[in-house]
């Protein structure tokens, strides 16, 4: 596959998870039709939730993702050494500038996030500017450069938004069917029955979707890609070796963000690991130390 | 079907498959070639950001050292036959020769501690220091499109076409020689 294989790929996976999405709180809205008899106005209503959702996480999720990180705009002045690298490795790839960003934390950290290159944003911590070198650097800020170029931000993105939904909905049903008794119509037992049957078709479905959206060969994909912009793979390799050692988690990480970083926010070592969205640092180290060559 | 008129449809299938590709490979080099164009304007972006920062430059190193005058002119008459250069290997040679004279010019403030003190200078010299990693950046940029676009018209098949169409091969943007060098060092 090529580059632009992977781009197509995004781009169509994007389109499927908000049909999906969709379609899934549609049908849901349908049920809880059927159930209380309110003659399709759930379902009008958990579609038009749907659509302003979608709507949403394609045109603001990008918004939402930078708000909860605490990420805060710079421009040239305020750091121009930050702003000017950004800019070079932009040139160097012919990518427009993305809108650069930096958050207070003492953690070495990074992502990027939007819905395209000309809609896209760079956010890098503190933490990764004070301890990070030059090269360190420019390794970590040409893997999220890549992570713009391949789309993988705006399939990232959409996916924040719309889990986190999904998880408003399956609450809300949640709710309703335990504690929303003095509505139910009769034939409570039955209407329990669907609406459980639902939310067990519905877990296995957002779990999947996530693990579509967020695999981990995309993280190895960028610092591939990364790599052929700076064709330094030392670089990137020496800054997760610096975010291994640190081991430090960020104050402000959430779940619903953490597929967004170059190295997952939490600090590891724990249950966590199995079900994070990064590969181990170990691998991703040792897949860039063999593109550096044997050493001499 | 008669085998004559076989042959006629097996002919014109293949005269029809052979213009679909020529269209496909025309439009793909085309594509190619404006992208190779604008990463040249892209080069003469940055490079022009370094024009406008020399004059800026001299005035200031001129309050400091004005007796240099020699240096100065250097880096005025290498600024201008920068400008006017024509031709990726015209224009890369023009602009080497520019950064050798900025070099000495730098070289002579090394003499001046009052203008290497001086917050004017030193902001200048950042942003020249950035304006060069820009046009190197842009460089690689152009240098990337032209060897995509000399790869395209250089293996079989497409060079049988892209002869006939008249595609040219493009030059690439090089660095000086004297960057190429490994640094030496000597004790």
């Amino acid at each position: 596959m090529t580059t632009y294989d992977f781009i197509e790929s995004n781009k169509r996976k994007t389109a499927v998870l908000m049909v999906v999405f969709l379609a899934l709180v549609v049908t849901l809205g349908w049920f809880i039709d059927q159930y209380y008899q309110t003659g399709g106005a759930i379902t009008v209503i958990a579609g038009g939730y749907a659509v302003v959702s979608a709507l949403t996480s394609y045109y603001a999720g990008d918004k939402m993702a930078l708000l909860t990180s605490g990420a805060i705009p710079i421009t040239e002045a305020d750091n121009p050494y930050l702003y000017r690298m950004v800019e070079n490795l932009c040139i160097s790839t012919g990518t427009p500038m993305p809108k650069v960003h930096v958050i207070n934390d003492q953690a070495i950290n990074a992502f990027a996030t939007g819905r395209d290159p000309k809609h896209a944003s760079i956010a890098v911590t503190v933490g990764a500017l004070q301890k990070l070198q030059n090269e360190e650097l420019e390794g970590v800020l040409a893997h999220e450069l890549s992570h713009i170029r391949n789309y993988d931000i705006r399939l990232m993105t959409v996916v924040i938004v719309l889990i986190g939904m999904i998880s408003v909905i399956s609450n809300i049903v949640f709710r309703s069917a335990f504690f929303g008794g003095g509505r139910r119509r009769g034939r409570g037992s039955d209407g329990l029955a669907i609406i459980g049957l639902v939310l067990i078709i519905f877990a296995p479905i957002v779990a999947s979707l996530i693990k579509l959206a967020v695999s981990r060969r995309r993280e190895y994909l960028a610092d591939a890609s990364g790599v052929l912009i700076t064709r330094y793979p030392d670089g990137l390799a020496n800054a997760l070796r610096k975010i291994q050692a640190e081991h430090l988690p960020m104050a402000r990480a959430s779940e619903a963000t953490a597929h967004l970083y170059i190295a997952s926010p939490f600090s590891g070592n724990s249950i966590m690991n199995l079900f994070s969205t990064h590969p181990p640092i170990e691998s991703r180290i040792a897949a860039l130390e063999k593109m550096a060559g044997p050493s001499l | 079907m008669t085998t004559v008129s076989l042959i006629f449809t097996l002919v014109g299938i293949a005269i029809v498959v052979l213009i679909v590709w020529i269209i496909a490979v025309f439009n793909g080099l085309i594509t190619l070639r404006n992208r190779t164009q604008e990463a040249w304007s892209d080069i003469d972006v940055q490079l022009k950001r370094r024009y406008d920062l020399i004059p800026n430059l001299v005035e200031t190193v001129k309050g400091y050292a004005r007796h240099e005058a020699g240096t100065f002119e250097k880096v005025t008459l290498a600024r201008a036959a920068a400008m006017n250069a024509q031709g990726a290997a015209a224009r890369a040679e023009a602009e080497n020769a520019l950064s050798q004279t900025l070099k000495s010019l730098f070289a002579l403030a090394e003499n001046y501690p009052d203008l290497k003190a001086s917050q004017n200078f030193l902001q200048l010299q950042d942003d020249l220091k950035d304006a060069e990693d820009k046009i190197q950046a842009a460089r690689r940029f152009y240098n990337a499109n032209v060897r995509d676009f000399n790869t395209k018209i250089e293996v079989f098949p497409n060079n049988l076409i892209a002869s006939n169409l008249n595609f040219k091969k493009y030059e690439f943007f090089e660095a000086a020689e004297a960057e190429r060098q490994a640094v030496q060092v000597k004790f």
